[in-house]
């Protein structure tokens, strides 16, 4: 596809760049500039350079949280996305009720407000209440996301997967959709298994919609606070304390705006870093799918 | 180009509605059985912690705590009734409402013109400009958290609906761009310059033609917002005290107060979750179709 070159277009992308500059440019503004100064009040301000970037960097906690979040981000996407494209496998290929209503199932956990799913999931898991921790413990096994560290990452975990599975399942199953009958019918001729349409066919044809699943998924999931929040309040201890969490402590926990500030400078890097890599990725697989 | 230009009368673009009508019929899974048992008991689990809630709102909070049954042994409509006769309770839901839709209009109005332009033309840092906008979607909320609130007391917005759906707008607007472009790419540019040659204004090609084109792709966009809108609370409840307030936040407050009530909380919960319901029971037919003609 070949695009006129017109910079009137621009008139175009102006609403937009207005908008997002009032809400992103203005307010970065405002963090880089808490960044380099010491706030006790208002009018008493001193520029202390890098200071805070240099505390924020030296501090552990915040290389705990990180490692935490990386690992957090791993195993979301390790577990997700082939479950994901499992459950898209599973679903009805023809259109009817039977699809429609798997649809609907399927987007359900999407529209639940974050901090909602927390509260579903410690309703759920409590030992003395909840479904899952009664009948685990009944079990015999101790159980208690709110005690134990490993029970709290299982909990997180099991929420995080039942909570955005299903847009994985969602963008896989349109991928699925766009691949006409014909390619179906010629693989049935030549007597192909289940598992090679899955190889030659089906997962070529799901690459765009999947490197957006990836995408979305190592976004939101680096992003995470209400879930976790709501449901461990980044406990045990620490143990579930990611990024997001960590930086709402230290900015309206402790109110110390200069680490705080620094320390978002730092995390909006980290993302943009890594937005910018999958960005190229995202491209590149555009232009290949294109042929 | 000519030749259809006699034949295709103003307004009327033939063979625009076919590319979303081939869909694949009979389609037969190979494995239909197997996947069928497979897709139910993933819905089944589901669907579990959602009847966990439900069964816990149907019950009082001393009926919770006395005993551990798998359904509600004499259910009540207390909870819900005390929702929906405390003002503190279902006007967090007016609030929600209010600010979702502000946002998902505001978003919209934005974003079509811009994808228009980013799936039509080339113009001077067009790329850099597409990927700036990516990267807001991927700022984490909680950067611009002090901020806001301190850009939107300036603006005298704090604790008003507009500065919600202002803010969501951070998020939202790169998204529903990004969305909106894919499905505008899959339009022949054809219809376009037909539509010129017929002597349309742009204006009025672009809403009376090529908006009835990308429907799905806006009904798929709307969803979106509406959907990241709907369930964003941290910035929610930062700009906001009482006047905007959030159902989500009403919960949080409620529970740090009074104890807590699992019986009310389940109720909530459960009342959060109808809106969404809705809102996908309406665009269920666009949903498949939808996703696999744009790029998201």
């Amino acid at each position: 596809m070949n695009k006129t070159y017109d910079n009137r277009a621009w008139f175009l992308v102006l609403p937009v760049f207005l908008v997002v500059a009032f809400s992103a440019i203005i307010p970065l503004v405002t963090v880089v500039n808490y960044s380099v100064q010491d706030i006790f009040g208002p009018g008493e301000r001193y520029f202390v350079g890098l200071e805070w970037f240099r505390e924020v960097l030296r501090d552990t906690r915040l290389h705990e949280a990180l490692w935490r979040q990386f690992l957090f981000s791993g195993l979301v996407l390790l577990i997700e996305i082939p479950l994901g494209v499992a459950i898209a496998l599973m679903m009805p290929r023809r259109s009817g009720w039977a699809a429609s209503l798997a649809l609907v199932l399927l987007a359900l956990p999407l529209l639940i407000p974050w901090n909602v799913i927390g509260t579903i999931w410690i309703i759920f898991t409590r030992p003395d209440i909840g479904l899952l921790g009664y009948a685990v413990n009944s079990a015999g096994i101790p159980f208690d996301h709110t005690a134990a560290p490993l029970d709290a990452w299982i909990t997180v975990m099991l929420m995080e997967v039942w909570h955005w599975t299903p847009l994985v399942a969602l963008l896989a199953y349109a991928g699925l959709r766009a691949i006409p009958e014909a390619y179906y019918q010629a693989a049935r001729i030549d007597g192909a298994s289940d598992w090679a349409v899955f190889r030659y066919i089906q997962l070529p044809k799901m690459r765009g919609v999947l490197t957006i699943a990836v995408l979305l998924r190592f976004m939101d999931s680096f992003l995470i606070y209400a879930e976790p929040f709501v449901l461990t309040g980044g406990g045990p201890g620490n143990s579930t304390t990611f990024l997001s969490i960590h930086l709402v402590k230290i900015a309206v926990g402790q109110f110390d705006l200069g680490p705080a500030a620094a320390f978002s400078i730092i995390y909006f890097l980290i993302v943009l870093l890594f937005s910018w890599v999958f960005y190229q990725v995202l491209q590149r697989v555009g232009t290949g799918d294109r042929r | 180009m000519k030749l259809e230009r006699s034949t295709a009368p103003a307004g009327a673009i033939p063979g625009a509605e076919a590319p979303a009508r081939a869909q694949p019929r009979r389609a037969r899974g190979f494995a239909l059985r197997k996947g069928t048992v497979g897709l139910i008991v993933y819905f089944v689990l589901l669907l579990l912690p959602i009847y966990w809630m439900l069964n816990m709102s149907l019950r009082t909070n001393a009926d919770i705590l006395a005993r551990f049954t798998l359904y509600p042994a004499d259910p009540t409509l207390a909870n819900y009734a005390s929702i929906f006769s405390d003002p503190a309770w279902y006007s967090g839901y007016i609030n929600s409402f209010i600010y979702v839709s502000l946002n998902t209009v505001i978003s919209l109005l934005v974003a079509l013109p811009a994808a228009y332009a980013f799936s039509r033309y080339r113009f001077l840092g067009d790329k850099h400009m597409f990927f700036w906008l990516l990267t807001n979607r991927m700022a984490p909320p909680a950067v611009f958290l002090l901020p806001f609130f301190q850009l939107y007391s300036t603006f005298g917005l704090i604790d008003t609906h507009i500065a919600v759906a202002l803010a969501h707008t951070l998020f939202n607007v790169p998204l529903a761009v990004w969305i909106l472009e894919g499905f505008m790419s899959g339009v022949p540019r054809e219809i376009d310059e037909t539509a010129y040659i017929d002597g349309y204004s742009f204006p009025r090609f672009f809403v009376t033609i090529f908006l009835p084109l990308i429907r799905a792709g806006v009904g798929v966009t709307a969803f979106f917002c509406f959907m990241f809108s709907w369930v964003e609370l941290l910035l929610a409840r930062t700009l906001t005290t009482t006047e905007a307030k959030p159902i989500a936040a009403v919960m949080t407050r409620t529970v740090s107060a009074s104890g807590l009530d699992w019986g009310l909380l389940a109720a909530a919960g459960i009342l959060t979750i109808v809106p969404g319901a809705l809102v996908i029971y309406f665009v269920r037919n666009y949903m498949a179709k939808g996703f696999a003609l744009g790029r998201v």
